[in-house]
């Protein structure tokens, strides 16, 4: 089943056009992977589909990017409704500088998700152990989150997208700053979280992409060249740059 | 090659030494300033805190003062004081003539005679008795026995007569003079008398003054810099405003006390000489600093912090509110201290608002005339009477005081609440 559906995206810094008439789909429930060479764009057609490129200033976005029968870009959406919707992880683990249980219970409190104390402890709860990070950090809730190591932040970070309950959550290279064991850790995460969300995620790493997507999008020079199964993609692509770059060629 | 390598070396080694040395001499040269400062200012004002006490045997005649046989309270308060203080300062010396008994009762402060009331009211069991009562001695009599005072200059110099010294010499000589701490200068307003003037009304005046400044000065300060630095697009107009905002932070404080004179006092009509006026004056120089803080602490905070939040569908003003201004806080808390500091220290916009005026009353709020610390150095410092240098020093001390304790505080905030970004 087709999640987000995109249409002839275009994304302009100013004057300079970022992204080229992006076409692609994303299927619920999987892991999609946006691979390609540092400023080929992917990174920005993350940041379309929850509009945080709303927050710069010289950004615009054109074309229609569909979700749940609803173009995200049409005047009437909420981006606060939306972000509720779509949840994102960000390159750097980057934790509010308050006790663990704020980081999780701050998207529940202003989303208005609890009634109750009771509930949000629930929350935090399992949204933690979603994450994978409960055991670590049940006996310390109320120290601050920064505390943690920096894979645990993440999770932490991971945790904290997903106590909204969005339904896509958004990865914008989170591994790059961990080490591989914490990347083995998120790895499995991922594996995990897709069966309740849908999830893209931009990463460097080709192999990152090969274990934990079913399907691929190569971007290149703000074009997206190909997209497809993760299987294909990687061992049968059809574009020529395509197969120049998994096999590092350049990048 | 490798000679002319070795040299560039021992070159730089050299220039790297020389460097050193300027930082070092520099740092010496200021240190060297400062102490020689402080050292002036403590080793002037540092008397001013001890007041020197005649001790006189007052005797409490009923008759001379007026009062009838078992006098009441109000009585005691309303009865004739001032024979019986005269008389007592007279029998220092049973032999005077009536120029030196003028002279003798020059030798106390104008207050002697409530200070023998004061002693009255405390005890009414003393009357018909005599007691030694504590006076405080006249300002020249102070500065005499502190050793401030230039006994060898010719009689018609000075403003203490020969025949005052013989009898306060005497005095001295029976114990009958002590010096002690001078609760006064802190308890009481200021004075023409150097011995009875303080620095209450002028404290009491400055905080005042400083807290009207923080009321006004904080919010507006805080609003604006979060409006420009969260909310306002960047374009042409708000670089205008921003230029304009460091232009105001460099204005000289006396055109905002000519601002304070013509709006405040003319057309706003509001009374002169109040800290209320001081306090929006000062406001006005305040406002730019604080707003710098303010947004140089708001650029501090990570972009990923928003980013965070804003991902977590919080809507803008959420994420400023939640996230943004709690972290930028002890940045703005502390740069608003430092400028509540400066305007402690500010004059010449007082003066020209009106705070320089004779006040010897103690305010009560902010509508009430007062002076403030500033000033009242500035007042002191023009008086003629020996009295008042030691005061002027000893009221930088306080000064000084006061403004440590607030960079010290800032100092705190800073360094306890500032969050450290990996």
């Amino acid at each position: 089943m087709i999640k987000i559906n995109s249409k002839n995206v275009d994304v302009f810094y100013g004057k300079k056009q970022a992204l080229f008439n992006i076409n692609l789909d994303i299927e619920e429930n999987q892991v999609t992977a946006l691979i390609g060479p540092s400023g080929c764009g992917k990174s920005t057609f993350l940041r379309c589909l929850n509009r945080m490129n709303d927050v710069i200033d010289i950004c615009r976005v054109k074309g229609q990017i569909i979700i749940n029968d609803f173009d995200i870009n049409d005047k009437s959406c909420d981006v606060v409704r939306l972000r509720e919707k779509i949840g994102m992880v960000f390159q750097k683990p980057n934790p509010f500088p308050k006790t663990i249980y704020e980081n999780i219970s701050y998207g529940p409190t202003i989303h208005g998700m609890a009634q109750s104390k009771n509930e949000m402890d629930e929350i935090v709860e399992t949204s933690l152990k979603k994450a994978a990070l409960w055991e670590e950090v049940k006996d310390r809730l109320h120290e601050p989150g920064t505390g943690l190591s920096g894979g645990q932040q993440q999770r932490l970070c991971i945790a904290r997208a997903i106590s909204v309950k969005p339904e896509v959550i958004l990865m914008d290279e989170p591994c790059s700053a961990l080490d591989p064991i914490a990347t083995a850790q998120i790895e499995e995460l991922i594996d995990e979280l897709k069966k309740d969300h849908t999830i893209i995620i931009v990463t460097h790493s080709m192999a990152q992409a090969a274990r934990v997507s079913q399907n691929t999008g190569f971007f290149h020079l703000g074009e997206l060249i190909e997209h497809g199964s993760t299987d294909k993609i990687f061992k049968n692509p059809e574009n020529k740059k395509t197969q120049d770059y998994i096999t590092g060629r350049f990048g | 090659m490798n000679k002319n390598k070795e040299q560039l070396l021992n070159k730089r080694y050299k220039a790297e030494k020389r460097f050193r040395l300027y930082g070092q001499s520099a740092i010496f040269m200021a240190l060297l300033f400062l102490t020689i400062f402080i050292f002036k200012i403590f080793s002037t004002g540092y008397s001013a805190f001890q007041k020197t006490w005649l001790i006189v045997p007052v005797t409490f005649d009923a008759e001379l003062m007026m009062l009838e046989q078992n006098p009441s309270k109000e009585d005691l308060k309303d009865a004739d004081y001032y024979d019986i203080a005269l008389k007592s300062m007279a029998d220092l010396d049973p032999n005077a003539n009536e120029d030196q008994e003028n002279e003798l009762k020059r030798m106390v402060s104008y207050f002697f005679e409530r200070e023998i009331k004061r002693e009255l009211l405390n005890d009414p069991s003393l009357i018909g008795k005599t007691k030694d009562v504590y006076l405080t001695a006249s300002d020249d009599l102070d500065q005499v026995f502190k050793g401030n005072y230039p006994r060898d200059l010719p009689e018609d110099q000075r403003r203490v007569t020969d025949y005052q010294l013989k009898i306060f010499d005497q005095l001295v000589e029976l114990g009958k003079v002590e010096s002690k701490f001078n609760l006064s200068f802190f308890t009481y307003p200021d004075s023409r008398e150097a011995e009875l003037a303080g620095i209450a009304s002028s404290f009491m005046g400055s905080i005042f003054s400083i807290l009207v400044c923080l009321m006004i000065a904080f919010p507006v300060a805080v609003l604006a810099a979060i409006y420009l630095e969260e909310f306002a697009p960047k374009n042409r107009f708000t670089d205008f405003i921003e230029v304009n905002i460091n232009n105001l932070a460099a204005v000289p404080s006396i055109v905002f006390g000519l601002l304070g004179l013509g709006i405040l006092l003319a057309v706003f009509q509001l009374p002169r000489s109040t800290p209320l006026v001081g306090g929006i004056t000062l406001s006005l120089m305040t406002l730019p600093t604080i707003i710098i803080a303010c947004r140089a602490s708001l650029k501090a905070v990570p972009p990923s912090i928003r980013e965070a939040a804003l991902a977590m569908g919080a809507s803008k003003m959420q994420t400023t509110m939640h996230h943004t201004v709690p972290l930028s806080m002890p940045g703005t808390l502390s740069g608003t201290i430092i400028g509540l500091a400066q305007a402690l220290g500010e004059t010449a916009p007082l003066i020209l608002i009106g705070m320089v005026a004779f006040v010897n009353t103690i305010p009560g709020s902010p509508l009430d005339p007062a002076a403030s610390l500033p000033v009242q150095i500035y007042i002191w410092a023009e008086s003629a009477e020996r009295g008042f240098v030691e005061k002027v020093s000893a009221c930088i001390m306080v000064l000084l005081g006061f403004l440590i304790i607030m960079n010290l505080f800032a100092q705190i905030i800073r360094h306890k609440f500032e969050k450290k970004w990996s």
